[in-house]
């Protein structure tokens, strides 16, 4: 939920470059290899890591916004910095999400409200722009997953 | 490629593990000397260093062979120092075999040693938005327990292992380290223990995750000649094989610190691989060995179910079947072939550069018969498998 002094603050992105802006349109950033068609994420932009193409040019994509859990955990104790945690802490979950066409597994947050006890592997779970912190003038915007047959309220 | 390239393992010595808070180098500087008394040599015998990196411990930690020739005592010795995360270890020992069996030098020193401060380990500090291991915390709030949680998770999924089957691997190590006098936690925890211990990552709890704890490993290695031409108390045991694989392409298993695997999706890339599968292979086939070869083996439980996937990726028996060989009691001490006899990382903790180097002591112990209550009758082989961060397989094939 958002406090009304929240819903002032600029909303930034906690990295640039690695998923969209637009939070009504949320998609990871990814790179695909001009040559073999290898995918990345985060983006790369020097060299293709298949040893078998030498290629140094590379797309912007978007990858899929769907995927299957591959595996997941949750964060019960409050992890170090740099990670910037609530006070209280809250524990949250983690998936590992596997994009079919990409042939990857990408690892993201699960929004919030949603524990281990919702999800199951093979699950179908979609991508979203959330809240990772805050300070006194900024929201700092990062990917997270949250279930797609998940209860509405989880779906704002 | 066994005969021609194997090297002797003169020495081991150890500090013991533990949250001593005291310098690393005066836990390197313990285990040093309690190997070159094994050996029955003086520092001044001793013609190579290799020292295994800290990235903790400051400028001394980044250059750990010159650190411990210094405290040693200065004598010209040639150095070396590498850093493989937990695989750095056997680098240094592989670095050490390539001198010797290139004829440069005869004996040489292995050491690694670390004082770890208390609780998660956390990412080198400073802002450093190019750093994938300061990133996952930054982004994701990603400890290393979350990944050995995923892998536990996916294991339950996968093959029906359960919450019960991961205790039990605890149960086995606090057995196995009961009498090591060289491990951290020595004391027998029951099922209903680990089980009501606090959930740190679902579904792994406070036992199941390993300590970051502060110890120190050496050996002192020779070639065949050396070894033969000053004699020893100890059995000798030789070093067979050893690993230093890198994964291949593409690595579809999310590894610490990623954000993604590999994408399989590209045009001609290989069927993918496990690395995990490859690591102790790498060993096998330079000691021309199988598992079906294999005494008992030190592999590295981060946590209580990533030991189950390394049953199965060391070949000791088929994917989805480690809980099974854990159960029917074929991995403790007494069964077919006993894994984490010294009580695993379990016990100990980790003490990331002397980890690789003290699994390989475990191993020296039992072959020369000297484990006392723990000790694996009839043990004639006996392999590592460790991982370090970014890609470093490190496996050591011991034969007597």
């Amino acid at each position: 939920m958002l406090s009304q002094v929240g819903l002032a603050k600029i909303r930034v992105p906690a990295v640039e470059g690695w998923f969209s802006i637009d939070e009504s349109e949320p998609y990871l950033l990814g790179s695909k290899c001009t040559k073999c068609g290898t995918i990345y994420f985060p983006q790369e932009g020097t060299f293709c890591k298949n040893p078998r193409c030498r290629s140094e040019t590379f797309e912007q994509v978007r990858l899929s916004n769907r995927g299957k859990i591959w595996s997941y955990t949750d964060a019960q104790y409050q992890p170090p910095p740099p990670y910037v945690a609530v006070d209280p802490f809250e524990p949250f979950a983690i998936v590992a999400v596997e994009l079919i066409q990409e042939k990857l597994i990408v690892l993201g947050q699960v929004v919030r409200g949603v524990t281990v006890d919702d999800l199951r592997v093979g699950m179908e779970v979609e991508l979203t722009i959330d809240t990772l912190y805050e300070d006194e003038d900024k929201v700092y915007l990062v990917w997270k997953f949250r279930p797609v047959n998940g209860p509405e309220t989880l779906r704002r | 490629m066994a005969g021609s390239s194997a090297i002797a393992i003169l020495g081991i010595g150890m500090h013991p593990w533990g949250k001593w808070g005291r310098n690393f180098v005066e836990y390197g500087l313990a285990a040093a000397n309690g190997a070159l008394d094994d050996a029955g040599l003086s520092w001044t015998d001793i013609e190579f260093i290799s020292g295994a990196d800290t990235i903790r411990n400051g400028y001394p930690g980044f250059i750990a062979g010159a650190t411990f020739a210094q405290a040693l005592g200065w004598n010209g010795t040639r150095v070396s120092s590498c850093y493989a995360a937990c695989a750095s270890g056997a680098q240094a020992l592989a670095t050490a075999r390539a001198q010797i069996l290139a004829g440069l030098c005869d004996v040489a020193l292995v050491i690694g040693a670390d004082t770890t401060p208390k609780g998660f380990f956390a990412p080198v500090g400073g802002e450093r938005r190019d750093d994938p291991d300061w990133l996952r915390f930054y982004l994701m709030g990603a400890t290393n327990p979350a990944y050995f949680a995923l892998y536990a998770r996916r294991r339950m999924a996968l093959y029906g292992d359960t919450e019960r089957d991961f205790a039990l691997v605890k149960v086995k190590n606090s057995r196995h380290g009961l009498s090591n006098q060289f491990a951290r936690y020595r004391k027998e925890v029951t099922v209903e223990e680990v089980l009501s211990s606090p959930k740190v990552c679902d579904p792994l709890k406070l036992l199941e995750i390993c300590a970051t704890s502060d110890g120190a490993a050496a050996l002192v290695v020779a070639s065949e000649e050396f070894a033969k031409a000053h004699g020893s108390k100890n059995r000798l045991v030789r070093v067979a094989g050893i690993s230093t694989v890198t994964p291949i392409f593409p690595n579809t298993i999310i590894e610490m610190p990623n954000f993604s695997t590999d994408s399989a999706a590209g045009q001609g890339v290989l069927e993918a691989t496990s690395f995990r599968d490859s690591i102790a292979n790498g060993a096998y086939e330079e000691a021309g060995i199988g598992p079906q070869d294999v005494d008992l083996a030190e592999v590295y439980d981060l946590s209580s179910a990533l030991e189950l996937d390394w049953y199965e990726n060391i070949g000791l028996c088929k994917q989805g079947e480690g809980a099974k060989l854990l159960r029917d009691g074929d991995t403790t001490i007494g069964g077919k072939v006993p894994v984490n006899t010294s009580g695993g990382l379990s016990c100990f903790g980790e003490a990331i550069p002397a980890q690789a180097i003290v699994q390989v002591c475990e191993i020296v112990t039992q072959l020369r018969g000297d484990a006392k209550d723990r000790q694996v009758t009839g043990a004639k082989v006996g392999v590592t498998a460790n991982q370090g961060l970014f890609g470093h397989g490190s496996s050591v094939v011991l034969v007597k």
